[in-house]
């Protein structure tokens, strides 16, 4: 076993834990851990563009912006969240031109911007052009960028190091810890892929920038290794998590496969069709059609195969068509994207339509942020020293339903924002004691999975996890269907503790760590489907057949899942967990409780009104 | 790549399986202390639309959990999987099975002239090594401007080829030099240094050029294209490698 000691610890590599870096490693001692490589990051299959109100080619401005977002999340948006992002947004993407990154242009030179969903002139009157783009692949040049910035600046890595567990002086899941008393982090155990050697890294800061957890689902269109690492381990500490029931599904995925087809395709003027050709769109969202914000669109999509109007033999898809596109124009704005249509289904876009259906894309939630990026544990205190920035956090910006090209820009703005807190932090604060034996959790559970004699394939678990995912809370959500995906969840876990690993070595063992992050994805899984159990309405990415009115009365609020003890004759202290009204629900398993709260949403200048595009 | 792949048979839903035989080369360096490469071969059920990773993936999932390689995100953008398929360097989550002739095994190795760590797997930082050497940043000088830097969609066309490149390392292992001389750059490195040069908001051309005008830079290409056709991003590498060379004749430094 190592020990190491830097002020900041970044977990996480993709653009959130770069553009931390960046900041956090020009004042304080910082190292950058991550599981993959970092230009192996997803920030990296990111497509269609990064949104600001330059104004560069159309009148904008970042309060249109900021309407959107809030417009576009459903109203669960954070607001005072939602105006820094759209307000910095402006920055974040000159930061990055001045970086180096290579932006399409206008003819004037000017960084070139494009229509993309939910993105609107004047609160909602048309589509905008606010997508600031390079070709269709922005998030490849997002991550080359902020690499070559982080080579220029001399950031240290660890690559290839798995963080497998987040140290804090108050487990938070193991006891109850009083409302206002302070919780410091202490640093992160490490696990290196390569020699199966054990790294403890004590730090001021850590921040996690894990990214998301579409591997819960079977048709994702998600990396194998997004497997909800940092919000799990934050859930096992008892750190709670945010609004984890709001998912979406990105409306166009290759058929079959989820591989994703970017909405800069409609941006471009592709448009979805049913298998009557029909322009279906124009029924469900009138004004803005094919661009109207992804949970409409994957909605309607799989409303028009489930009245039996999709495409192809088994009628389960819709068609995306490009076909009167001029072919020069796919080939300079589209090219990836129509490649992959060739590439993996065979598809020639300039003549034939593309099958899509909707693929599990983006985590609203996470573990939640104020807007300097501080963990929060409760609906009010912060853990000291932890920060989360990008798909794991959850600060609010995405409310239900994330307008897409914000991603992007939640990554430069708040990953900017948690390095800048950490390391302030950092330079202040002193060490705090790492536990007695800071490496024991981990080193038994490893041991415990490899020594275990033959017992349950790690993959069968998980494609069994991600298939009543997919059939029971996807798209379209019951009460009866989340019953079921929690009892096949349960099943699950218990499965899960016989899981056994064939490959019983130390050098590059992915076997083993496959098994790791299969226990993650249960965790994940579990704060899905009890959130959504629980929140009786439909709102963005969240709709419930038997509850399909938002209830702005009830439900106007965020949900926070906590992991806790088992009561001992004591129900858990208010803050701590305990929810009033609406948010009552709890649930048991193997010693322990998921417990949910809730938390206000920030509202500022915008009201709730009936969401119509 | 021109993946202008011709019309599927059958439409999906509709696609046959078929049984495919991967002969892998592994290399467990922990296995009982024995460390000697050696194939093995293993049969696969799979259909139309599966990839080689698909193929990997079911033998590490369901038949040999030691099996190892490295992969995210399964469609040619992050660039982990690359690997020697059939003789040829390429991403496993890009290669489709039948278009490979799978009636015969399909052989798959780790990248040449990179030391292999176990099976599939390469150490890969003798290549970031060379990537990191020749300054793969923007480099300016003066006042940053307020707004952002003017650049024509002519000039922004002029590298937009090299600004593909993912870092897999399918062409500087690919490379009949890179294969006898480690310590020469590489395609890639040779990629990523177009990719600055030729941008006109850089400044840094000159000391890249320095850097290529080594020993161990350009002038070691042959030209052989190798590179070009395992690039799976389409890039024209050699094409790249040749415009640098011409710009340290033509460019004064």
């Amino acid at each position: 076993m190592q020990t190491h000691q830097y002020d900041v610890v970044i977990v996480g590599a993709g653009g959130a834990g770069m553009r931390a870096a960046l900041e956090s490693s020009a004042r304080v001692r910082t190292a950058v851990i991550s599981k993959l490589y970092p230009t192996r990051s997803h920030t990296g299959a990111a497509q269609g563009g990064m949104c600001a109100a330059l104004a560069n080619v159309e009148e904008d401005n970042w309060e249109w912006h900021t309407f959107d977002t809030v417009k576009g999340g459903d109203y669960l948006v954070d607001q005072d969240a939602a105006e820094v992002m759209a307000k910095e947004a402006i920055d974040a993407v000159l930061d990055l031109e001045k970086m180096g990154l290579p932006f399409n242009r206008t003819p004037e030179g000017r960084i070139d911007q494009r229509r993309f969903g939910g993105h609107t002139r004047n609160h909602g009157e048309a589509a905008v052009r606010r997508s600031c783009y390079a070709a269709d692949r922005t998030g490849h040049m997002i991550l080359q960028t902020l690499y070559q910035n982080c080579v220029k600046n001399d950031v240290e890595f660890f690559n290839e190091f798995y963080v497998l567990d987040l140290l804090v002086d108050h487990d938070l899941a193991a006891g109850h810890v009083p409302e206002g008393e302070e919780v410091n982090v202490s640093g992160v155990v490490a696990y290196e892929l390569a020699t199966g050697e054990i790294h403890v890294f004590q730090a001021k800061s850590v921040v996690l920038a894990t990214g998301g957890a579409g591997k819960i689902f079977k048709t994702t269109s998600n990396a194998h290794t997004l497997t909800g690492d940092g919000m799990a381990l934050a859930y096992r500490r008892g750190i709670p998590l945010e609004d984890m029931e709001f998912f979406q599904f990105h409306p166009t995925g290759l058929a079959g496969l989820g591989i994703l087809l970017s909405e800069a395709a409609r941006g471009e003027g592709g448009i979805l069709r049913n298998s009557e050709g029909e322009r279906f769109m124009e029924r469900y969202a009138p004004t803005i059609k094919d661009l109207a914000p992804r949970d409409i669109v994957a909605r309607s999509m799989a409303n028009e195969v489930r009245e039996g109007r999709g495409a192809g033999p088994n009628k389960d898809y819709v068609l995306l068509d490009l076909t009167h596109l001029d072919p020069a124009h796919i080939d300079a704005k589209l090219p990836d994207i129509t490649e992959f249509a060739r590439t993996y289904l065979g598809v020639e876009p300039y003549t034939e339509p593309v099958p899509v259906y909707p693929t599990a894309h983006y985590a609203m939630g996470g573990v939640p942020t104020n807007i300097e990026g501080e963990v929060l544990r409760n609906e009010h205190d912060v853990i000291r020293g932890l920060y989360a920035a990008g798909e794991v956090a959850c600060v609010s910006v995405h409310g239900s339903n994330r307008l897409g090209t914000n991603s992007l820009l939640d990554i430069n703005v708040f990953g900017k924002r948690a390095g800048i807190s950490a390391a302030e932090y950092a330079s202040r604060a002193s060490f705090v004691d790492l536990p007695a034996n800071p490496a024991e959790v981990v080193v038994e559970e490893l041991e415990q999975m490899r020594s275990r004699p033959d017992g349950e394939r790690v993959a069968d678990v998980r494609r069994a996890l991600q298939e009543t995912m997919d059939a029971n809370a996807q798209v379209f959500r019951t009460e009866e269907s989340l019953n079921q995906a929690l009892a096949d969840l349960r099943e699950l876990q218990k499965r899960y503790r016989s899981v056994s690993v064939q490959d019983k070595s130390r050098t590059f063992n992915t076997d083993l760590l496959e098994a790791v992050e299969l226990g993650f994805l249960l965790d994940i899984a579990e704060t899905v489907i009890v959130g959504a159990l629980n929140r009786q309405e439909s709102r963005g990415g969240h709709f419930r057949e038997d509850y399909p009115d938002r209830d702005d009365k009830k439900f106007m609020r965020h949900t926070m899942a906590y992991r806790r003890p088992l009561p001992e004759g004591r129900r858990p202290s208010k803050g701590d967990g305990d929810a009033k009204g609406a948010f009552a629900h709890s649930t048991t398993f193997d010693g322990y409780q998921l417990v949910l709260g809730s938390k206000d949403v920030v509202v500022t200048r915008y009201q709730p009104m009936e969401r119509k595009y | 790549m021109t993946a202008v792949a011709e019309a599927p048979a059958q439409k999906a839903g509709e696609i046959a399986s078929f049984t495919v035989t991967l002969r892998v080369m592994r290399y467990l360096p922990d296995e009982n202390g024995d460390a000697v490469p050696r194939w093995d071969e293993f049969q696969v059920e799979s259909y139309g639309t599966d990839r080689v990773l698909d193929a990997l993936h079911k033998v590490k999932w369901e038949q040999d959990g030691s099996l190892t390689f490295r992969r995210s995100c399964a469609h040619g953008v992050c660039g982990s999987d690359a690997m020697r398929i059939n003789g040829r360097n390429r991403l496993a989550c890009k290669t489709l099975l039948k278009d490979l002739d799978p009636s015969k095994p399909i052989t798959v190795e780790p990248l040449k002239g990179l030391p292999v760590v176990k099976d599939l797997v390469v150490d890969m930082e003798p290549f970031f090594a060379s990537y990191r050497e020749i300054m793969p940043f923007l480099i300016t000088t003066g006042n940053e401007p307020t707004k952002e830097r003017l650049q024509s969609a002519a000039q922004r066309e002029r590298f937009d080829d090299t600004t593909k490149c993912i870092l897999c390392a399918a062409c500087t292992s690919s490379c009949p030099v890179f294969w006898t001389d480690g310590q020469y750059f590489g395609p890639a490195a040779i990629v990523n240094a177009h990719r600055f040069i030729f941008d006109s908001r850089d400044e840094g051309g000159a000391q890249r050029l320095e850097i290529l005008n080594d020993k161990e830079g350009v002038w070691r290409c042959r030209t052989t294209f190798n590179c070009t056709e395992a690039c799976p991003r389409g890039i024209e590498v050699t094409k790249a490698i040749q415009e640098v060379k011409r710009a340290m004749i033509t460019r004064a430094f």
